[in-house]
């Protein structure tokens, strides 16, 4: 096994830790649990076992299997960056109710 | 019974002015929404004689107006004015305005620099900026203005019901603006003054309102 493999391995457990810790925390969902947990064990599978991405990128037709974990990691990203983006302006929504209901609470 | 609404952030030099320039005019219901401005704006505003609500917390000029919108209803206000507080509006104007909305002509009023020469306004925000937000303005709203973001509206009872801004921040004009053609409202514009004592809104607080309107409508 090559050093990057461990190195890799070690971080996907570590990420997998703090998955089960924010859930027993009640900060993460059931859901939330099992696509972080399942995302991180498929992340293991392909470190340890570099041709199961080829196989699913022969299926889809990208020719390497790095090329495809690329790809996906790409699009799974700008998509949580956009879900973040929409989640923080819900907040700030939230925060400004909070401070208008304070300002009219007050007013004279 | 009418109600001025000026949101202020950080206007302790100017905002004195513009509250005194409207009682000189003879409107006795001014209220500042002070957003959370770290100067004496909220003590200014109070010593010329408006009533002042504070944000705790700085939401933005959006969140300012709507939060004068609900005072004014929740204190039975029929007609309320949006009047910025950097003194570069003149409070003659708004008589016009309540002409129209007095005899039945418009739900709201919006003020137009566009539709006299009064108004200095900086070259490169004439011709580059406003062609280009006008543009973007309808293609979101899909109602053709000729003018966009300067901050001046008067909403009747009908329309005071009717619209809710939820964006914070500038977008909220444009916002207004939707909701006049989704409620279907009678509008009008008007000819308004605006000074330039700084440049105002540039080219990035455009694409910032862009922006906060895409992920308003993927919301």
């Amino acid at each position: 096994m090559l050093l990057i493999q461990i190195l890799l391995i070690i971080f996907f457990l570590f990420a997998l830790w703090k998955v089960i810790l924010r859930y027993k925390a009640g900060d993460l969902t059931s859901g939330g649990l099992v696509f972080w947990f399942l995302f991180w064990v498929l992340a293991g599978v392909v470190v340890m076992i570099p041709n199961s991405s080829a196989y699913f990128a022969k299926i889809v037709g990208i020719g390497r299997g790095a090329d495809l974990v690329v790809y996906l990691s790409l699009v799974v990203l700008f998509f949580m960056v956009f879900k973040l983006n929409v989640k923080m302006e819900k907040i700030n929504k939230d925060i400004t109710k909070i401070v208008r209901t304070e300002a009219l609470n007050k007013k004279e | 019974m009418n109600l001025i609404v000026i949101p202020a952030y950080n206007e302790e030099n100017k905002i004195g002015r513009v509250v005194r320039g409207l009682f000189e005019q003879g409107y006795k219901n001014i209220l500042v929404v002070d957003d959370s401005s770290t100067d004496n704006t909220c003590d200014m505003a109070r010593e010329a004689g408006a009533k002042v609500l504070s944000h705790k917390i700085n939401r933005g000029q959006g969140a300012s107006l709507e939060t004068g919108n609900i005072y004014a209803k929740q204190c039975g206000y029929d007609v309320v004015i949006h009047f910025d507080g950097d003194d570069q509006m003149n409070p003659t104007d708004i008589q016009l305005a309540l002409d129209k909305i007095n005899n039945n002509e418009a739900d709201v009023v919006l003020g137009s620099r566009f539709l006299d020469n009064r108004s200095t306004i900086p070259f490169f925000k004439k011709y580059f900026i406003l062609p280009i937000s006008r543009w973007i303005n309808f293609v979101f709203t899909g109602v053709k203005l000729t003018d966009v973001h300067n901050g001046f509206r008067v909403l009747n009872k009908k329309a005071l019901d009717k619209i809710k801004i939820t964006q914070d921040k500038m977008a909220h004009n444009t916002e207004i603006v939707k909701q006049i053609k989704q409620n279907d409202l009678k509008f009008i514009e008007i000819p308004v003054e605006v000074k330039y004592h700084e440049f105002g809104q540039g080219v990035l607080g455009g694409f910032k309102i862009i922006w906060d309107l895409i992920v308003q409508k993927s919301e």
